[in-house]
Protein backbone atom coordinates (compact mmCIF):
# COMPACT_ATOMS: atom_id res chain seq x y z
CA UNK A 1 0.00 0.00 0.00
CA UNK A 2 1.28 3.70 -0.82
CA UNK A 3 4.01 4.56 -3.01
CA UNK A 4 6.58 2.51 -1.64
CA UNK A 5 5.43 -0.27 -3.77
CA UNK A 6 5.17 2.14 -7.05
CA UNK A 7 9.19 2.84 -6.77
CA UNK A 8 11.65 0.92 -8.64
CA UNK A 9 13.96 -1.25 -6.42
CA UNK A 10 16.99 0.46 -5.25
CA UNK A 11 15.12 3.34 -4.27
CA UNK A 12 14.86 3.58 -0.57
CA UNK A 13 12.10 6.44 1.49
CA UNK A 14 12.24 8.16 4.70
CA UNK A 15 11.45 11.02 6.67
CA UNK A 16 12.54 13.80 7.52
CA UNK A 17 13.23 12.97 11.20
CA UNK A 18 14.75 9.97 10.43
CA UNK A 19 17.34 11.55 7.85
CA UNK A 20 17.76 14.09 10.42
CA UNK A 21 17.95 12.04 13.16
CA UNK A 22 20.70 10.15 11.45
CA UNK A 23 22.57 13.36 10.71
CA UNK A 24 22.58 13.98 13.83
CA UNK A 25 23.66 11.09 15.53
CA UNK A 26 26.85 11.09 13.18
CA UNK A 27 28.39 14.29 13.79
CA UNK A 28 28.49 14.90 17.43
CA UNK A 29 30.88 17.32 18.61
CA UNK A 30 31.63 17.07 22.17
CA UNK A 31 32.69 20.37 24.13
CA UNK A 32 35.59 20.25 26.08
CA UNK A 33 34.70 20.22 29.49
CA UNK A 34 36.72 18.32 31.47
CA UNK A 35 36.79 19.13 35.46
CA UNK A 36 38.57 16.30 37.09
CA UNK A 37 39.49 12.64 36.87
CA UNK A 38 36.82 11.30 34.80
CA UNK A 39 38.66 13.66 31.55
CA UNK A 40 41.54 11.56 31.73
CA UNK A 41 39.34 8.59 30.49
CA UNK A 42 37.48 11.03 28.05
CA UNK A 43 40.87 11.87 26.68
CA UNK A 44 41.91 8.34 26.39
CA UNK A 45 38.28 7.92 24.60
CA UNK A 46 39.67 9.88 21.82
CA UNK A 47 42.80 8.42 21.78
CA UNK A 48 44.11 5.73 19.32
CA UNK A 49 43.10 2.48 21.57
CA UNK A 50 39.68 3.64 21.69
CA UNK A 51 39.06 5.92 19.06
CA UNK A 52 36.45 7.78 19.07
CA UNK A 53 36.98 9.44 15.56
CA UNK A 54 34.59 5.72 14.52
CA UNK A 55 32.11 7.83 15.54
CA UNK A 56 33.25 10.93 13.94
CA UNK A 57 33.78 12.79 17.49
CA UNK A 58 37.40 12.77 17.75
CA UNK A 59 37.57 17.27 17.69
CA UNK A 60 36.63 18.30 21.28
CA UNK A 61 35.99 21.59 20.52
CA UNK A 62 37.08 24.14 22.82
CA UNK A 63 34.35 26.83 21.68
CA UNK A 64 30.97 25.95 22.75
CA UNK A 65 29.96 27.42 19.69
CA UNK A 66 31.19 24.75 17.58
CA UNK A 67 30.22 21.98 19.70
CA UNK A 68 26.17 19.97 20.37
CA UNK A 69 27.79 17.46 22.76
CA UNK A 70 28.86 18.98 26.84
CA UNK A 71 30.66 15.62 28.37
CA UNK A 72 30.54 17.05 32.16
CA UNK A 73 33.50 15.35 32.84
CA UNK A 74 34.24 15.51 36.84
CA UNK A 75 32.67 17.14 39.79
CA UNK A 76 31.06 20.77 39.33
CA UNK A 77 32.05 22.82 41.99
CA UNK A 78 29.58 25.37 43.58
CA UNK A 79 31.43 27.79 41.88
CA UNK A 80 31.89 26.16 38.18
CA UNK A 81 28.32 25.72 38.19
CA UNK A 82 27.36 29.14 36.66
CA UNK A 83 30.53 28.80 34.67
CA UNK A 84 28.98 25.40 33.30
CA UNK A 85 25.55 27.04 32.82
CA UNK A 86 27.40 30.05 30.74
CA UNK A 87 29.30 27.38 28.22
CA UNK A 88 25.78 25.03 28.16
CA UNK A 89 23.84 28.36 26.81
CA UNK A 90 26.30 29.59 24.49
CA UNK A 91 26.44 26.33 22.51
CA UNK A 92 23.89 26.12 19.64
CA UNK A 93 21.08 23.90 19.57
CA UNK A 94 20.63 21.30 19.17
CA UNK A 95 22.51 20.33 22.25
CA UNK A 96 22.78 17.20 24.63
CA UNK A 97 24.42 16.62 28.15
CA UNK A 98 26.27 13.75 29.10
CA UNK A 99 26.67 13.38 32.63
CA UNK A 100 29.96 11.53 33.06
CA UNK A 101 30.72 9.25 36.01
CA UNK A 102 29.23 9.48 39.60
CA UNK A 103 30.31 13.09 40.48
CA UNK A 104 28.89 14.67 37.62
CA UNK A 105 25.46 12.50 38.04
CA UNK A 106 24.43 12.86 41.24
CA UNK A 107 27.54 14.29 43.60
CA UNK A 108 29.20 11.19 43.93
CA UNK A 109 30.66 10.37 47.22
CA UNK A 110 31.20 13.77 47.58
CA UNK A 111 27.84 14.79 49.47
CA UNK A 112 28.97 18.05 50.90
CA UNK A 113 28.28 21.64 50.84
CA UNK A 114 31.45 22.73 48.14
CA UNK A 115 29.69 20.17 45.15
CA UNK A 116 26.72 20.53 43.01
CA UNK A 117 24.78 17.17 43.93
CA UNK A 118 24.38 16.42 40.38
CA UNK A 119 24.55 18.76 36.94
CA UNK A 120 21.05 18.68 36.51
CA UNK A 121 19.99 21.04 39.08
CA UNK A 122 21.84 22.94 36.62
CA UNK A 123 21.06 22.10 33.36
CA UNK A 124 19.41 18.95 31.11
CA UNK A 125 20.81 15.86 31.49
CA UNK A 126 20.24 13.64 28.21
CA UNK A 127 22.03 10.50 29.85
CA UNK A 128 23.74 9.69 32.80
CA UNK A 129 27.20 7.30 32.84
CA UNK A 130 28.17 5.57 36.86
CA UNK A 131 31.25 4.77 37.49
CA UNK A 132 33.87 6.60 39.03
CA UNK A 133 36.07 7.11 36.50
CA UNK A 134 33.79 5.39 34.15
CA UNK A 135 36.38 3.79 31.68
CA UNK A 136 36.38 4.30 28.24
CA UNK A 137 34.05 1.28 26.90
CA UNK A 138 31.21 2.83 29.60
CA UNK A 139 31.61 6.40 27.92
CA UNK A 140 31.45 4.88 24.50
CA UNK A 141 28.19 2.88 25.70
CA UNK A 142 26.52 6.14 26.82
CA UNK A 143 27.42 7.76 23.39
CA UNK A 144 25.99 5.12 21.87
CA UNK A 145 23.02 4.74 24.07
CA UNK A 146 22.66 9.00 23.26
CA UNK A 147 22.98 8.35 20.11
CA UNK A 148 20.03 6.22 19.65
CA UNK A 149 17.49 8.59 21.95
CA UNK A 150 19.16 11.08 19.07
CA UNK A 151 18.22 9.33 15.78
CA UNK A 152 14.65 8.75 17.40
CA UNK A 153 14.31 12.25 18.80
CA UNK A 154 11.14 14.11 16.61
CA UNK A 155 11.45 17.53 15.14
CA UNK A 156 8.84 20.47 14.67
CA UNK A 157 5.61 20.34 15.76
CA UNK A 158 5.91 16.92 16.91
CA UNK A 159 9.21 18.41 19.11
CA UNK A 160 7.18 21.05 20.94
CA UNK A 161 4.12 18.76 21.49
CA UNK A 162 6.41 15.88 23.06
CA UNK A 163 8.30 18.75 24.98
CA UNK A 164 5.09 20.31 26.23
CA UNK A 165 3.91 16.64 26.97
CA UNK A 166 7.15 16.25 29.38
CA UNK A 167 7.04 19.08 30.80
CA UNK A 168 2.93 18.85 32.06
CA UNK A 169 4.49 15.14 33.47
CA UNK A 170 7.25 16.88 35.05
CA UNK A 171 5.15 20.10 36.68
CA UNK A 172 2.75 17.20 37.83
CA UNK A 173 4.73 14.59 39.36
CA UNK A 174 5.31 14.02 42.55
CA UNK A 175 7.84 15.60 44.74
CA UNK A 176 10.52 13.40 45.83
CA UNK A 177 10.16 14.68 49.19
CA UNK A 178 6.64 13.59 49.35
CA UNK A 179 7.48 10.20 47.54
CA UNK A 180 6.09 7.34 49.62
CA UNK A 181 7.61 3.86 49.71
CA UNK A 182 11.68 2.54 48.79
CA UNK A 183 12.21 5.68 46.38
CA UNK A 184 12.11 8.31 48.59
CA UNK B 1 74.19 26.89 12.15
CA UNK B 2 72.67 23.55 11.96
CA UNK B 3 74.48 21.08 10.25
CA UNK B 4 73.90 19.29 6.85
CA UNK B 5 72.51 16.12 9.05
CA UNK B 6 70.20 18.02 11.37
CA UNK B 7 68.64 20.15 7.67
CA UNK B 8 68.04 17.22 5.65
CA UNK B 9 67.83 13.98 7.50
CA UNK B 10 66.51 14.08 10.41
CA UNK B 11 63.24 15.54 8.80
CA UNK B 12 62.93 12.15 6.75
CA UNK B 13 64.06 10.02 9.75
CA UNK B 14 60.73 11.48 11.80
CA UNK B 15 58.53 10.70 8.79
CA UNK B 16 60.51 7.16 9.27
CA UNK B 17 58.41 6.39 12.74
CA UNK B 18 54.83 7.13 10.64
CA UNK B 19 56.18 4.88 8.28
CA UNK B 20 57.06 1.92 10.37
CA UNK B 21 53.72 2.59 12.32
CA UNK B 22 51.74 1.26 9.22
CA UNK B 23 52.93 -2.04 9.19
CA UNK B 24 52.44 -2.34 12.87
CA UNK B 25 49.37 -4.06 14.58
CA UNK B 26 46.45 -1.58 15.09
CA UNK B 27 46.00 -1.28 18.62
CA UNK B 28 42.04 0.34 18.29
CA UNK B 29 39.74 -1.83 20.08
CA UNK B 30 36.58 -2.30 17.95
CA UNK B 31 34.28 -1.53 21.10
CA UNK B 32 30.84 -2.17 20.19
CA UNK B 33 31.61 -5.03 17.99
CA UNK B 34 34.58 -6.84 19.55
CA UNK B 35 34.37 -6.39 23.46
CA UNK B 36 37.48 -7.41 25.26
CA UNK B 37 36.97 -8.87 28.43
CA UNK B 38 37.79 -6.90 31.44
CA UNK B 39 40.42 -7.90 34.18
CA UNK B 40 38.70 -11.24 35.78
CA UNK B 41 38.60 -9.33 39.54
CA UNK B 42 36.90 -6.13 37.72
CA UNK B 43 34.50 -4.51 39.91
CA UNK B 44 31.63 -4.39 37.78
CA UNK B 45 28.00 -4.22 39.01
CA UNK B 46 27.44 -5.90 42.16
CA UNK B 47 25.62 -9.25 42.29
CA UNK B 48 23.24 -10.78 45.09
CA UNK B 49 24.48 -14.57 45.41
CA UNK B 50 21.72 -17.45 46.22
CA UNK B 51 22.55 -20.65 47.87
CA UNK B 52 22.69 -23.88 45.37
CA UNK B 53 19.43 -24.48 46.65
CA UNK B 54 18.02 -20.42 45.57
CA UNK B 55 17.91 -19.35 49.15
CA UNK B 56 19.52 -15.78 49.16
CA UNK B 57 22.61 -15.72 50.88
CA UNK B 58 21.82 -11.85 52.21
CA UNK B 59 20.72 -11.87 55.70
CA UNK B 60 19.79 -7.78 56.01
CA UNK B 61 22.88 -7.03 58.23
CA UNK B 62 23.16 -3.68 56.69
CA UNK B 63 27.33 -4.02 56.94
CA UNK B 64 27.65 -3.20 53.42
CA UNK B 65 25.23 0.22 53.73
CA UNK B 66 27.40 0.69 56.61
CA UNK B 67 30.96 0.33 55.03
CA UNK B 68 29.81 2.45 51.59
CA UNK B 69 31.63 5.85 51.75
CA UNK B 70 29.33 7.18 49.33
CA UNK B 71 25.90 6.19 50.94
CA UNK B 72 25.10 4.23 47.96
CA UNK B 73 23.28 1.13 49.44
CA UNK B 74 19.92 1.03 51.27
CA UNK B 75 18.94 -1.72 53.00
CA UNK B 76 15.91 -2.87 55.06
CA UNK B 77 16.03 -6.38 56.89
CA UNK B 78 13.21 -8.44 57.95
CA UNK B 79 12.25 -11.58 59.92
CA UNK B 80 12.18 -15.13 57.99
CA UNK B 81 9.41 -17.26 59.09
CA UNK B 82 8.45 -20.85 58.91
CA UNK B 83 5.76 -19.79 56.17
CA UNK B 84 8.08 -17.41 54.15
CA UNK B 85 12.07 -18.17 54.54
CA UNK B 86 14.01 -16.13 52.19
CA UNK B 87 17.25 -16.67 53.45
CA UNK B 88 18.94 -19.69 55.97
CA UNK B 89 18.97 -18.30 59.58
CA UNK B 90 16.77 -15.20 61.32
CA UNK B 91 16.69 -12.27 58.73
CA UNK B 92 16.90 -11.53 55.32
CA UNK B 93 17.42 -8.36 53.20
CA UNK B 94 13.55 -7.17 52.53
CA UNK B 95 14.44 -4.17 50.70
CA UNK B 96 17.96 -4.02 48.52
CA UNK B 97 18.93 -1.10 46.57
CA UNK B 98 22.00 0.58 45.13
CA UNK B 99 22.02 3.86 43.34
CA UNK B 100 24.75 3.55 40.71
CA UNK B 101 24.61 7.39 40.63
CA UNK B 102 26.27 7.47 43.84
CA UNK B 103 28.11 4.01 44.02
CA UNK B 104 32.18 4.53 42.97
CA UNK B 105 32.38 0.43 42.27
CA UNK B 106 35.69 0.35 45.32
CA UNK B 107 34.41 -3.07 46.61
CA UNK B 108 34.04 -2.04 50.47
CA UNK B 109 30.67 -3.97 50.77
CA UNK B 110 32.04 -6.72 49.63
CA UNK B 111 34.91 -6.60 51.96
CA UNK B 112 32.38 -6.11 54.72
CA UNK B 113 29.93 -8.38 53.62
CA UNK B 114 29.65 -11.47 56.25
CA UNK B 115 28.10 -13.93 53.72
CA UNK B 116 29.51 -13.41 50.51
CA UNK B 117 26.04 -12.30 49.74
CA UNK B 118 27.22 -9.07 47.65
CA UNK B 119 29.99 -9.51 44.72
CA UNK B 120 30.73 -7.96 42.23
CA UNK B 121 30.37 -9.08 38.05
CA UNK B 122 32.35 -7.74 35.30
CA UNK B 123 29.28 -6.22 33.82
CA UNK B 124 29.64 -1.98 33.35
CA UNK B 125 27.62 -0.84 31.09
CA UNK B 126 25.16 0.83 32.82
CA UNK B 127 24.61 4.36 31.29
CA UNK B 128 20.71 5.53 31.47
CA UNK B 129 18.46 7.99 30.63
CA UNK B 130 16.78 8.72 33.99
CA UNK B 131 18.12 8.84 37.60
CA UNK B 132 15.33 6.82 38.81
CA UNK B 133 16.35 3.80 36.18
CA UNK B 134 19.83 3.66 37.73
CA UNK B 135 18.26 2.63 41.09
CA UNK B 136 18.77 -1.07 41.10
CA UNK B 137 16.47 -2.86 42.98
CA UNK B 138 16.34 -6.02 44.77
CA UNK B 139 15.03 -7.94 41.61
CA UNK B 140 17.73 -5.72 39.37
CA UNK B 141 20.64 -7.27 41.06
CA UNK B 142 19.74 -11.00 42.56
CA UNK B 143 21.76 -14.06 40.52
CA UNK B 144 19.76 -15.38 37.87
CA UNK B 145 18.38 -18.60 38.97
CA UNK B 146 20.46 -21.99 37.98
CA UNK B 147 18.90 -25.50 37.54
CA UNK B 148 18.38 -26.69 40.52
CA UNK B 149 17.42 -24.09 42.61
CA UNK B 150 14.25 -22.63 43.86
CA UNK B 151 12.60 -19.37 43.80
CA UNK B 152 12.55 -18.71 47.64
CA UNK B 153 10.40 -18.48 50.01
CA UNK B 154 10.77 -22.10 50.74
CA UNK B 155 12.32 -23.78 53.17
CA UNK B 156 16.06 -24.95 53.96
CA UNK B 157 16.96 -28.07 51.66
CA UNK B 158 20.07 -28.27 52.41
CA UNK B 159 20.76 -28.62 56.13
CA UNK B 160 18.66 -28.86 58.88
CA UNK B 161 19.53 -25.17 60.03
CA UNK B 162 21.34 -22.19 59.00
CA UNK B 163 24.92 -23.32 60.42
CA UNK B 164 25.00 -26.03 58.42
CA UNK B 165 24.82 -23.82 55.43
CA UNK B 166 27.56 -21.19 57.00
CA UNK B 167 29.64 -24.18 57.80
CA UNK B 168 29.55 -25.66 54.13
CA UNK B 169 28.52 -29.01 55.37
CA UNK B 170 25.03 -29.66 53.34
CA UNK B 171 27.06 -31.68 51.04
CA UNK B 172 28.15 -34.73 53.19
CA UNK B 173 24.38 -34.25 54.67
CA UNK B 174 23.07 -35.21 51.41
CA UNK B 175 25.49 -38.07 51.16
CA UNK B 176 24.97 -39.96 54.58
CA UNK B 177 21.25 -39.85 53.46
CA UNK B 178 21.75 -40.89 50.25
CA UNK B 179 20.03 -38.02 48.15
CA UNK B 180 21.13 -37.16 44.73
CA UNK B 181 23.32 -34.14 44.79
CA UNK B 182 24.82 -32.69 41.67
Amino acid sequence: MGIEEKLPSGVLLTTVEGVAGYFRKASFWPATFGLACCAIEMMTSGGPRYDLARYGMEVFRASPRQADLMIVAGRVSQKMAPVLRQIYDQMAEPKWVLAMGVCASSGGMFNNYAIVQGVDHVVPVDMYLPGCPPRPEMLIDAILKLHDQVQHTKLGVNRQREVLEQETQQLNALPTSEMKGLLR
Amino acid sequence: MPTLKEQFWDPVAGFGVTFRTMFRKVVTEQYPKEKKPTAPRFHGRHQLNRWPDGLEKCIGCELCAWACPADAIYVEGASNTEDARFSPGERYGRVYQINYLRCILCGLCIEACPTRALTMTNEYELADATREDLIYEKQDLLAPLLPGMEQPPHPMRLGNDDGDYYRGTFRRQDDETGEATQ
